[in-house]
């Protein structure tokens, strides 16, 4: 891969990296700025790329899915090629997830262990394996998802040849991960460790023990797990893979950026604490929520409602300490449209995360369950949260790697963080009106006690709100292109020499 | 459950609930000191000791004693049914009486009611129209008319009989109609030659040199379910041939394949599905579209 001259890329290696920060960072130690290796940014660049990449591709599908949701006749078969919602849906949210808010973690986390603990990656060999395994993980994704290659699991539906070859990819990852983490240079472990860290180790446990199958071929297995138990174990995976791939992982992202970027102290160190360790506990317990009123047991029900109520507060536990950073920084949010992507992102996680809780009360389960409300509330967590947190830290990143002052285009930050934001709005806005009418029209009934309704009457009236959440994804994925243009224009290499750093040998 | 996985379950929780507790309370005794930091550098980044914002710790406070009271009144806790004995299926049950108890006199009114005289009540129809509406009319269509492969059920044409008894049964049992595959056995000329003497009977297309080659076809193999006029068995689900009304379509393509490839028609059993008083009431619904004809 030459994204960047091999020239350049020594310069880049020899620069300070510390000193790619914007000045003003007064709490630097001097100590501190000179001793460190260097570190390996190229694994850290490729990773950034393709985050931008995959975000356009997997947002694209989304806005194709949404549009074939409002008008049918967009469901198309190109030859055995069958390029329906029931297909592509699949092929968004592995896009989306894994591929988008994947590269988005690799490269972060592999950015700032380095920074955090002052030590290069322990291998470059491996860390070059982790990118072109992940890359090629999501092409055969891309590929069979279409094809109809399925296990059946909600996102985990990639067949089991695939499957090994992610375990394989993710144990490297861990390996490079803590290697890196048990030769630092720093005392303690930072923060965003501790969450990079329970995400990579959980979602090694959950994507080993949720996909074990029994193959009859090359292509198709069955899941090893039948019944309530197949539908349990799939939740604790599903529900997991929220809590410790887009949320842990993604914290993580918010503990180093939103400092970072504010030039501010963390808040609270011993909320930090506390907020981990309960987060990480009480999130495995979530999972029986998505299984309310159905053949699952009655006690593991229970226990899943009670344990994501207790979830509200370790979650919104992250959203203090990354807001009230800001403390003394506020008016930074006027004149830098970053901290603004990363600052209203931890505003809808809070707004998910209260969600959240309230959606696996039972009652209010049984309005809300199989309504468009649930695809709002991932969205909200999923572009709001997920999506903005990382877009954030790309805009922190892409400069800092590519050794410029600033990304080419400032405006085009601010550009892109209102279409994201409305984009956002429009579609959860939209979801919460469409899965509340069908909530409310599903259980209505007449006085002779049949339904009011049939289920396609309800389909009609949840037409006007499919168009608003086009009209909002559209918005969103638009954001996306401006950032690639903006993200082109500011790596390439023809830079005009008063954009680039001045660099210092180190 | 067994006994020890009961155990281990009220064992697990109890140690998250209280493990919680000991979390939060063993972090909160700092006193507050904004500008105290850890002393830790990380890439610059630095860290205040803020004590646990005390609306927070509340709020975690409350939600473990709601799950504790909530794990008392409802089961929970392995085995331990709660001291409300709340069940899902119980409260399904209780749900199903009610309804049960409060609709029993409106389908009371009409039960012992001809089908052709409920056919003729406005608010019977009504009720039997919502129960259509909600079971029937994905296959059938909101209108009743049907859709290629299924049934229109306004027009005067009963693939198994249209008087009430046979609509009642059809409802309750379901019906499979199966016209078997005859492209092996006619080949592809013979095939062409049936196809074109069943379209001629309705006079879909004109008799011809085809047609009158497939006549003593249909006369051998076709007419033992269809009948040697080629007016259908309501016996065994054999269409009217001579009606110009084709569940299928009429095109010559179409009817080919269907006498190469047989067709296999069902229609499910809503026996278990409504109980015999809501059954009463779709059948006076649907006697009463043809009716109205």
């Amino acid at each position: 891969m030459s994204w960047w001259p091999e020239g350049e890329l020594q310069k880049m290696r020899s620069a300070s990296p510390t000193s790619g920060q914007p000045s003003g960072d007064t709490t630097m130690s001097a100590n501190a700025t000179n001793e460190h290796p260097v570190y390996n940014y190229a694994v850290v660049r490729q990773f950034t790329i393709m985050t931008v990449v995959w975000g356009i591709v997997g947002m694209l599908v989304g806005v194709l899915i949404a549009a074939q949701l409002a008008f049918p006749q967009l469901n198309f078969s190109i030859g055995d090629l069958h390029l329906h919602f029931g297909r592509l849906r699949p092929l968004h949210t592995n896009a989306v997830i894994f591929a988008f808010g994947g590269c988005a973690l690799f490269a972060c986390s592999l950015y700032v262990v380095q920074r955090t603990c002052q030590a290069r990656l322990i291998s470059d060999a491996l860390a070059s394996f982790v990118f072109w395994g992940w890359q090629l993980v999501i092409l055969l994704a891309a590929v069979t998802l279409p094809m109809g290659y399925t296990s059946g699991k909600e996102y985990a539906e990639l067949e089991w040849p695939i499957d090994i070859l992610i375990a394989v990819v993710w144990v490297a990852y861990a390996v490079l991960f803590f290697g890196t983490i048990m030769k630092r240079r720093t005392s303690h472990i930072y923060v965003a460790n501790w969450f990079f860290g329970a995400f990579i180790i959980t979602v090694a446990v959950l994507h080993i023990v949720n996909s074990l199958a029994v193959p009859v071929s090359l292509t198709k297995s069955y899941s090893i797990y039948a019944g309530a138990i197949d539908a349990m174990v799939q939740w604790w995976y599903g529900h997991n893979a929220v809590g410790f791939f887009l949320t842990a992982g993604f914290l993580g992202i918010m503990y180093y950026f939103v400092p970072k970027q504010a030039e501010r102290p963390v808040y609270s160190y011993r909320l930090s604490i506390v907020h981990f360790w309960a987060l990480i506990a009480v999130y495995m317990w979530a999972g029986p929520h998505h299984l309310h009123y159905s053949a699952l047991p009655d006690w593991a029900q229970s226990l899943g409602m009670v344990m994501s109520l207790v979830l509200l507060a370790p979650s919104w536990g992250g959203m203090i300490n990354g807001i009230m950073t800001l403390s003394g920084a506020w008016h930074k949010l006027r004149s830098d449209p970053t901290l603004r992507f990363l600052v209203v992102s931890l505003s809808f996680y809070g707004m998910s995360t209260f969600e959240g809780p309230m959606m696996s009360i039972k009652t209010v389960n049984a309005l809300s369950h199989n309504t468009d409300w649930t695809i709002g509330h991932v969205h909200s967590g999923a572009l709001g949260w997920v999506a903005m947190v990382s877009i954030g830290a790309m805009y922190h990143l892409i400069p800092v790697l590519w050794n410029r002052r600033q990304m080419f285009s400032v405006p085009a930050i601010n550009l892109h963080f209102w279409l994201s934001t409305i984009g956002t709005v429009l579609y959860i806005a939209s979801m919460w009106v469409n899965g509340i009418m069908q909530g409310l029209m599903w259980r209505a009934y007449n006085n002779d006690g049949t339904l009011t309704y049939t289920f396609v009457e309800s389909v009609q009236a949840s037409y006007p709100g499919y168009i608003v959440r086009l009209l909002g994804g559209a918005m969103f994925f638009s954001g996306m292109l401006v950032m690639a243009w903006n993200t082109w224009k500011t790596v390439s290499p023809g830079v005009a020499p008063e954009r680039a750093l001045q660099t210092q040998p180190a | 459950m067994t006994g020890n996985w009961s155990i281990y379950i009220i064992t697990l929780t109890a140690i998250m609930i209280v493990g919680s507790f000991l979390l939060l309370f063993g972090n909160r005794t700092r006193p507050a000191d904004s500008e105290a930091k850890t002393g830790h550098v990380y890439d610059g980044i630095e860290e205040y000791d803020n004590p646990l914002p005390a609306w927070w710790l509340y709020l975690f406070v409350i939600t473990l004693l709601f799950a504790i009271a909530y794990l008392v009144a409802y089961p929970g806790l392995g085995n331990f049914p709660g001291l409300l004995g709340w069940s899902q299926t119980g409260q399904w049950q209780a749900e199903v009486d009610v309804a049960k108890a409060r609709y029993e006199p409106v389908f009371a009114k009409y039960r012992d009611m001809p089908v052709e005289q409920l056919a003729k009540e406005p608010e019977a129809l009504r009720m039997g129209q919502r129960i259509f509406a909600n079971n029937c009319s994905q296959c059938h269509g909101s209108d009743a008319g049907g859709a290629r492969g299924f049934p229109n059920l306004r027009d005067s044409d009963w693939l198994w009989g249209g008087s009430a008894d046979a609509i009642h049964t059809t409802i309750t049992n379901g019906r499979q109609g199966g016209m078997p595959p005859w492209g092996q056995m006619l080949g592809e000329d013979g095939v062409n030659n049936a196809a074109h003497y069943a379209l001629s009977l309705s006079g879909a297309l004109p008799a011809g040199t085809e047609s009158a080659a497939g006549e003593a076809t249909f006369k051998t193999i076709c007419s033992s379910c269809h009948g040697a006029d080629g007016k259908g068995n309501t016996l065994l689900g054999a269409p009217n041939l001579t009606d110009g009304i084709w569940l299928y379509g009429s095109e010559l393509e179409t009817v080919k394949h269907g006498i190469r490839n047989g067709r296999m028609g069902q229609m499910p059993a809503f026996g278990a599905t409504l109980d015999s008083d809501r059954i009463h009431l779709l059948t006076a619904y649907v006697l009463s579209l043809s009716a109205a004809r």
